[in-house]
């Protein structure tokens, strides 16, 4: 199981890559695809989108079943990963280059965990 | 209630199956390779399922067939030995209590594979019907069951075993067979489209017959595969699952299983309640999903914005690489070309109405 350090984690999964202390690309960890299994389908929003730190924003399909990904920060979607939508696979193969989305007016990033603390947490699950 | 394990179940573990509760039983959804490879592997090579949940009974005495032609819709009347038949099993209503497997072994002996999740069921309902010389034995423990699917299946049994032991014909058996020593049946069946082979060892064995077969597939490309794998693999061949396309409710007529029902047989279980419905008003279909997403089961199915059915199974089926549905419909929308719209979790997603299977061998 991979846990890079250039990125933030949350209890559901997600990570935040920030580009600077209001922006950042955000994904689904190893350890998310690694449970979801073969991913086939993934919703985004769109361009413009408010995401609200702790809702869903995007759902994955792996062939069995169908899962909500939740926004681990607030804020705007600048700009969505529609390459994505076409090599949903990418997300198992490379989880944490497979980003969904860039937003930016970063807020809510107080439950944010470090790798180290996130690989803790991953070893109680 | 306590959850029963195969005798494959410490296998599974070991070789990093990932273990979920189906039909009472502890069985592997997928291994480390996942789903659609596994899936991949059946449609071009090799894949090695324990199945070893199903159930199995015996129905012995000089009245069986009357017996069987009774009990079930399709007709046993003309048989040889070593042939399979599959059957639904209907209630008082027209609608299913199981859908199975008979085996003739030879003239009053036959050999009846049932879902697991309905063993218990299946068993009470068929002694609660039994008459004449007849008597129904649950032997489900006694016996393990391997599914070698995929178009190698052949190439690696023929490692193992002699010719004679091999069925020629889908849907014939071998009986007392030995496959690398291993006493079993051999049946030229399977729940995934593919060609393949089903073996019933006896429970003690079926851990060493795993490994042999595993073994001797390595260089075909042979892999263990999970549920997650054989239920894509049935539903591409759109092959019914008890509790989605049938049902206490859904008669096998509206699955569009009316091959397997003999209406003009002098009686069976459900008969009356069929001919007094005539012809269902709902119909089984495929629906290829054309809208972006993934449409599953229980999804409301539209015509025009009115409701029109519903969807019984759906995921994306990797080989022939679309995501599809089955769904139970409004007759008058079962047209191949039928635009329809599925809800899926509120979005409304495009399908048509496509012949069924997705996948044919």
């Amino acid at each position: 199981m991979n846990f890079p350090n250039d990125v933030k984690y949350t209890k559901t999964h997600e990570w935040v890559r920030f580009e600077d202390e209001t922006t950042a690309r955000i994904g689904i960890t190893d350890y998310a695809q690694d449970q979801l299994g073969d991913l086939v389908f993934v919703n985004l929003p769109a361009e413009g989108d408010q995401l609200v730190c702790g809702d869903a924003f995007a759902d994955v399909e792996s062939v069995k079943a169908v899962s909500d990904v939740n926004a681990p920060v607030s804020g705007t979607v600048d700009e969505v990963n529609e390459a994505l939508l076409d090599a949903p696979e990418m997300m198992n193969e490379a989880p944490y280059d497979a980003w969904f989305v860039l937003v930016s007016g970063i807020t809510d990033t107080d439950e944010l965990m470090e790798a180290e603390e996130y690989e803790a947490y991953i070893e109680t699950l | 209630m306590e959850l029963k394990k195969t005798p494959l179940y410490e296998a599974h573990v070991r070789a990093g199956g990932k273990m979920v509760e189906f039909g009472g039983f502890l069985m592997p959804v997928q291994y480390g390779t996942g789903v659609i490879q596994e899936h991949m592997a059946v449609r071009t090579a090799c894949g090695l399922f324990d199945v070893s949940h199903m159930g199995e009974v015996l129905v012995e005495g000089a009245d069986a067939v009357r017996y069987l032609n009774y009990l079930l819709t399709n007709d046993y009347t003309v048989m040889e030995d070593g042939q399979a038949r599959y059957s639904p099993m209907c209630n008082e209503k027209g609608g299913t209590v199981d859908d199975l497997i008979v085996y003739k072994v030879r003239d009053g002996h036959y050999f009846i594979v049932v879902n697991a999740s309905n063993k218990d069921k299946d068993v009470s309902w068929m002694k609660a019907h039994v008459f004449g010389d007849v008597a129904v034995k649950d032997v489900s423990d006694e016996y393990g069951q391997i599914a070698l699917q995929g178009p190698k299946a052949e190439t690696i049994l023929e490692k193992l075993t002699e010719k004679e032991s091999i069925p020629e014909k889908n849907y014939t058996a071998r009986f007392d067979r030995k496959v690398g020593g291993i006493s079993c049946i051999v049946s030229r069946t399977g729940y995934t489209g593919s060609d393949g082979f089903e073996l019933y060892t006896a429970a003690a064995d079926t851990e060493k017959m795993w490994q042999l077969l595993l073994d001797a597939g390595a260089e075909e490309g042979l892999i263990p595969c999970g549920l997650g794998a054989r239920d894509t693999l049935r539903l591409e061949a759109c092959m019914p699952l008890y509790g989605h396309e049938l049902t206490d409710a859904i008669s096998p007529l509206t699955a569009g299983l009316g091959i397997f029902v003999k209406m003009e047989k002098e009686d069976f279980i459900g008969k009356k309640a069929m001919e007094e419905a005539g012809e269902p008003a709902m119909c089984r279909v495929g629906l290829k999903t054309i809208g972006r997403g993934i449409i599953r089961e229980h999804q409301d199915v539209y015509a025009d914005g009115v409701k029109i059915g519903q969807t019984t199974s759906g995921t994306h089926c990797p080989y022939v690489g679309y995501p599809a549905a089955m769904a139970i419909i409004d007759r008058a929308y079962r047209k191949t070309g039928t635009r329809l719209e599925v809800d899926v979790r509120g979005r409304r997603v495009e399908a048509e109405v496509v012949k069924m299977p997705f996948y044919k061998k």
